[in-house]
């Protein structure tokens, strides 16, 4: 038994070793990343300790609200986080970021002017674009025929093939441009008429899903969704059939930008990494690896795309006019959207 | 007879199947071409080969056998030694504290974490340290220690009481008793708890997420986080590993037990023959 027991044991050390020798010597210091899971090409973290010495710990979340939520329960120090537009103007509300020092990112002048001063940040204090996207219609013609309006998602001929965000922003947002309204709306009307049009898109839904969308759109279970643009370029390599479309009343246009959090204690380091990142040949690599838009402006022309994936990546400037971005909503409205979502899904 | 006896095959084929089906397509998947998890298109072993290079994954893996060695070991110290302590307390004592040891196990996990988190926050401002690998640590200790009571404790109901005794009637202090007397007879005990924390540990997301902080990252916190762009087959890579890992060790350790228990049976007929 003790032998056994020694064996199991030898076994798991030589385990641990193993997994470790990928580990560079870094004595720069560390930088506390905090990012949305799979959202980087991690030979991008080894290349940067390497340049710079310092030590990268690399942490992933799934959702805005749960990293919000981890930054609000305290005992952590993270330098680095890289949530979307709407959650860094509710972070620069609370006063939880630090101003950026923009002689330490040079890389910021590559940055495409179009996502400079957005209404979540308008100063350009806070914040560096990080990746870029806009939210369409994934259908497949041949199912449920050609789709330009949000209303083929709430067609009742399209009955048991429709899936719908699961989540209540992204859900009330398409309800609200298919009415015609901004998906900031805060009047109590429009969030009622919104919150009805959902309830009655319910029965006709296969359901609401996020990543599951991929599975059933490729194999075909499901025919029509709404989701990100990059990700439609992942599942239209599976599945051909499938199309995308940014709907004629528009639509949603987000920025993930990195931010560095009120007292950090990396902060010089923090800065090194945006500007690391904001490199037109990371940033075009980054992009590659993600299938998300880099906003770096260089990176639109070098960038090796056929004519199709460009189209998609980059959409006209008359599509973008028609796009909004999200902003923070007051904390009343947020109650609002918890409240109907709650109601909507029991 | 031979009807009853099919029956039962076929309900343990049945068994089996739900058993493991999950972990085939699983491991099947991890060598699909594509991403896909219901489409296959095709062998491919690139998975693998990108795990390898994907360091957060890697980080990742380390940070969690890391965490559960360490863990389970010291656990297995504290829990042989609280075992101990139980058995030698009066019976009025003992059932009341062997009721709080179990409380951990039925816990809910979310409770367990949020009110570790709570704690490594608070000490955490008083004392001047952050959530971090350290407190991670002290989780997992925490969670596995009643494991370790719970399966060293029937071990100890079976040991002769005289045994104790004896060895120190033989001059042994007692600490050598302790050390070489109890803790052999009850070592399979003491392997099974450590094995079970060592599970517990590895398969833990919930009280992980409450007490990791800013620095450190388990497995099942990275696949967790992968949720919103989809899983990738990277992690079937990994899992299919583990698995093969855990299955390889699993082998060696029943081929050795079946050697030992021959060689046992061959030396006692041996015995037999020269008496």
């Amino acid at each position: 038994m003790k032998k056994t027991f020694s064996v199991v044991i030898c076994a798991v050390m030589l385990i641990c070793l193993f997994s470790g020798c990928g580990g560079s010597k870094t004595t720069n210091g560390v930088v506390n990343v905090y990012n949305w899971g799979e959202y980087i090409d991690t030979d991008l973290i080894t290349q940067f300790e390497n340049e710079t010495g310092i030590k990268v710990n690399y942490k992933t979340y799934e959702s805005n609200e749960q990293m919000y939520s981890v930054l609000k329960q305290g005992g952590v120090s993270y330098d680095v986080i890289i949530p979307s537009d709407y959650m860094i103007s509710r972070l620069i509300d609370e006063d939880m970021l630090e101003p950026l020092n923009f002689d330490n990112i040079p890389n910021y002048s590559l940055i495409d002017d179009s996502l400079k001063s957005m209404a979540y940040d308008p100063d350009n204090t806070y914040s560096v674009p990080y990746m870029w996207g806009t939210i369409g219609i994934i259908y497949d013609p041949t199912v449920v025929g050609e789709v330009d309006s949000w209303s083929a998602l709430f067609d009742e001929k399209n009955e048991g093939n429709i899936l719908m965000f699961d989540n209540s922003r992204d859900a009330m947002a398409i309800a609200l441009k298919y009415l015609g309204y901004s998906m900031n709306s805060t009047d109590e009307t429009e969030l009622n008429e919104a919150y009805e049009l959902l309830k009655q898109q319910k029965p006709i839904l296969q359901g609401y899903v996020m990543d599951q969308i991929f599975d059933k759109l490729e194999s075909g279970e499901a025919a029509i969704g709404p989701y990100y643009a990059g990700d439609y370029l992942t599942m239209h390599a599976e599945n051909p059939n499938l199309k995308f479309c940014i709907p004629k009343e528009g639509s949603n246009v987000f920025v993930d930008a990195m931010c560095v959090l009120k007292n950090a204690e990396n902060k010089d380091n923090a800065e090194a990494f945006i500007n690391f990142m904001s490199g037109t040949e990371q940033s075009m690599a980054n992009s590659e690896y993600i299938g998300y838009t880099s906003p770096n402006k260089e990176v639109e022309d070098l960038i090796d795309i056929d004519d199709f994936t460009r189209s998609v990546m980059y959409p006209d400037d008359a599509t973008l006019a028609k796009c909004e971005s999200y902003i923070n909503l007051p904390q009343e409205t947020l109650d609002y959207y918890d409240e109907m979502w709650v109601k909507l899904k029991s | 007879m031979t009807k009853k006896y099919t029956g039962g095959k076929i309900f343990a084929a049945l068994t089996y199947v739900f058993l493991y089906a999950p972990i085939i397509v699983l491991i099947v998947f991890s060598f699909n071409a594509t991403k896909s998890r219901t489409i296959w298109s095709g062998f491919t072993l690139d998975w693998y080969r990108e795990l390898f290079h994907d360091s957060l994954i890697m980080s990742s893996l380390q940070t969690t056998l890391l965490v559960s060695v360490i863990a389970s070991l010291i656990a297995a110290v504290i829990g042989t030694f609280a075992a101990i302590g139980f058995y030698n307390m009066k019976k009025n004592w003992r059932s009341p504290l062997l009721l709080v040891n179990n409380i951990p196990v039925v816990n809910a996990d979310i409770i367990t974490g949020v009110s570790l988190s709570l704690l490594f926050v608070s000490a955490g401002a008083l004392m001047g340290f952050q959530l971090g690998f350290g407190t991670l640590l002290i989780a997992h200790i925490s969670f596995d220690i009643p494991y370790v009571i719970l399966s060293v404790m029937p071990k100890l109901y079976q040991l002769d009481r005289n045994l104790f005794e004896a060895a120190q009637d033989l001059g042994c202090t007692w600490f050598q008793t302790v050390y070489k007397v109890i803790i052999p007879e009850i070592m399979p005990g003491i392997i099974n708890g450590l094995l079970i924390a060592f599970t517990m540990s590895v398969d833990d997301f919930v009280i992980s997420y409450f007490t990791a902080g800013s620095s450190v990252q388990t497995l099942s916190m990275t696949i967790y986080a992968m949720t919103r762009r989809r899983i990738s087959p990277k992690i079937n890579a990994i899992s299919t590993l583990l698995f093969a890992v855990v299955l390889i060790l699993l082998v060696i350790v029943n081929v050795r037990e079946a050697r030992q228990h021959k060689a046992e049976i061959k030396k006692e007929k041996m015995l037999k023959g020269t008496n």
